[in-house]
């Protein structure tokens, strides 16, 4: 495979950042823009091989089965995973640990059982674990940070009890970059038998997951945020963790015989994909991961970091900007999190959004971090491949430019 | 620098933002409620004091970003001696303005006109209008706090 090293030249791949040369997209975290042979695959399915998997004895049915099948064949590949059977297609991440918390949770935890999470996780990989806890009467602990924006590990090896069930993660922080050490989590958790689940939602986009080394029971991960249509996403599931799984939707498909009183299911992935699936998502997927490999993710990593440096460095020296999270690029991913001086973070978002710079203003889908850190929203600027130096220089300006417009009247 | 962000960020805007008036808790309101824009964080109280129809004093307390924090403190100045009728007529044509339909009525909305610079920017009409949701909602359940949410 061919490894592009120039990441200068990528915004003609991506149709709408080409379009849009003023255009400073820096709210990737939030969702990747799509490069064109994601865009053409999807096409290229409906126009080809378009059909309901699983359902007809005719060749273009098995035609669709095929696209279906080899897109979870190459993301598998793609994440780690040599038991490609052990992803199962969501929507995203949301509906993956949805899935996990109902289809594992309701299984496997029960009342006294303990549930840890982190603060700094995403709605998402937060409120389906302190629903279960309430739904069956278990304990439902949060491990706080360091004062770097790092997972205490010392006060989660003391939240991990012997009823602890399950340790739910996040890979990377949506609000502050945190890159999370994974296998050191996983140990924690396993060490008293429990299981360890990662919301990869942020860490599949940038880093190399490698699941089958990694050691987490189960991965999630959106295919928006990796260049791929919304929509689809996925989890994998250690094949011993996931034989363990009650159905999770009931419907077509996931089923094997279906008696007037009662149902058996058919194997995973299928016992966990009820209804017709989004084929075009798959394949829009698959087109995504390929043009990610062709990048090669190290590559991916070393540009994003070599970027967060650069703008951690140019954004240090703005009077009154406070940047959150780890002190170091090598601690995080492409996400910088910031307040400027007094100025709200959403006037700043409007004033940047005039000059074209696309950021987030907001508690980041993160109540519960943005209550420990006592903001009620920060600005996010996130990176990805298509970003360059001169997104950042763009960002930069623009935030002289918001703070002297508010002081100016001071 | 941009026309539509000077319109927008008025010094009378960033002078309520930094000085807002009427920012306190009132201990003998009539009525109080709660305004929320849970996508934002933000969040303000309004509270009023009823004289017969007549809202004799207004206050409000929160947090938020310039545009929501400015609008209420002139909307506590622009209701304040004004009837119940007054303040929701005031409401309705300063939406009108806010939200671009009736640009025509900003002149009558006297130093409330501050805000039509939001006009040229939807996504901030939600931020203008906190306040008057949360005093239209104080108004109407005069008895008891009731919490708005622009979401």
């Amino acid at each position: 495979m061919t490894t592009r090293t120039a990441f200068s030249d990528l915004r003609a791949d991506f149709p709408l950042l080409a379009a849009n040369p003023g255009l400073v997209y820096l709210d990737s975290a939030a969702t990747s823009q799509k490069p064109r042979a994601v865009l053409d695959a999807v096409r290229d399915y409906y126009e080809t091989a378009n059909a309901n998997p699983h359902r007809g004895a005719y060749k273009l049915s098995g035609t669709a089965t095929d696209a279906y099948h080899g897109a979870r064949r190459e993301i598998a590949r793609f994440l780690g995973a040599a038991d490609a059977d052990t992803l199962l297609f969501t929507r995203g991440t949301t509906e993956a640990v949805n899935l996990l918390a109902t289809g594992w949770g309701q299984a496997h935890v029960h009342r006294g059982d303990r549930i840890v999470v982190t603060r700094m996780e995403h709605h998402a990989n937060f409120v389906p674990w302190q629903q279960l806890a309430r739904a069956v009467g278990a304990e439902f602990r949060i491990c706080e940070l360091t004062k770097d924006g790092l997972v205490d590990l010392d006060q989660l090896r003391a939240l991990v009890t012997a009823n602890t069930k399950v340790v739910a993660f996040g890979h990377v922080s949506n609000a502050l970059g945190t890159i999370n050490d994974v296998r050191e989590i996983v140990a924690i958790a396993h060490g008293i038998g429990a299981v360890a689940f990662c919301d990869g939602a942020q860490g599949a986009p940038h880093l190399r997951v490698g699941f089958d080394d990694l050691g987490v029971d189960a991965y999630a991960f959106s295919g928006h945020k990796m260049l791929g249509p919304m929509g689809i996403g996925g989890v994998i599931v250690k094949r011993r963790v996931l034989e363990t799984m009650h159905p999770y939707q009931f419907g077509g498909d996931m089923i094997e015989f279906v008696f007037d009183g009662d149902t058996t299911w058919n194997v995973p992935p299928h016992k966990f994909e009820a209804g017709t699936p989004n084929v075009e998502g798959a394949v829009g997927l698959a087109a995504a991961v390929r043009y990610l490999e062709a990048l090669g993710m190290d590559a991916v990593r070393a540009h994003e970091m070599a970027l967060t440096r650069y703008a951690m460095e140019r954004l240090a020296v703005i009077e009154g900007l406070h940047l959150f999270g780890p002190a170091s690029a090598e601690a995080r991913s492409g996400v910088v999190s910031f307040t400027l001086g007094d100025i709200h973070p959403h006037d700043v978002s409007t004033m940047l959004d005039v000059d074209g710079v696309c950021v987030r203003a907001g508690h980041h889908c993160a109540q519960p971090l943005m209550r420990a850190l006592h903001q009620s929203a920060t600005v996010r600027a996130s990176f990805y491949v298509y970003n360059t130096a001169d997104d950042v220089d763009a960002l930069v300006a623009s935030l002289v430019k918001a703070k002297a417009r508010f002081h100016a009247h001071a | 620098m941009s026309a539509e962000l000077d319109e927008l960020y008025q010094s009378i805007i960033l002078d309520h933002n930094r000085r807002p008036r009427n920012f306190r808790v009132m201990e003998d309101a009539s009525s109080h409620a709660e305004g929320k824009n849970p996508l934002c964080g933000d969040q303000l109280t309004i509270w009023l004091k009823l004289d017969g129809n007549v809202i004799s004093d207004v206050s409000f307390q929160g947090s938020g970003c310039a545009i929501s924090k400015a609008s209420a403190s002139l909307m506590t100045a622009a209701i304040k001696g004004k009837t119940r009728a007054e303040a929701e007529a005031m409401f309705n044509t300063f939406h009108g303005v806010v939200t671009g339909a009736h640009p025509e009525d900003a002149e009558a909305l006297g130093s409330l006109k501050a805000l039509s610079g939001v006009s040229r920017f939807p996504l901030r009409v939600k931020c203008a209008s906190l306040a008057w949701h949360a005093m239209h909602a104080a108004l109407l359940r005069q008895d008891g706090a009731v919490a708005v949410s622009t979401e």
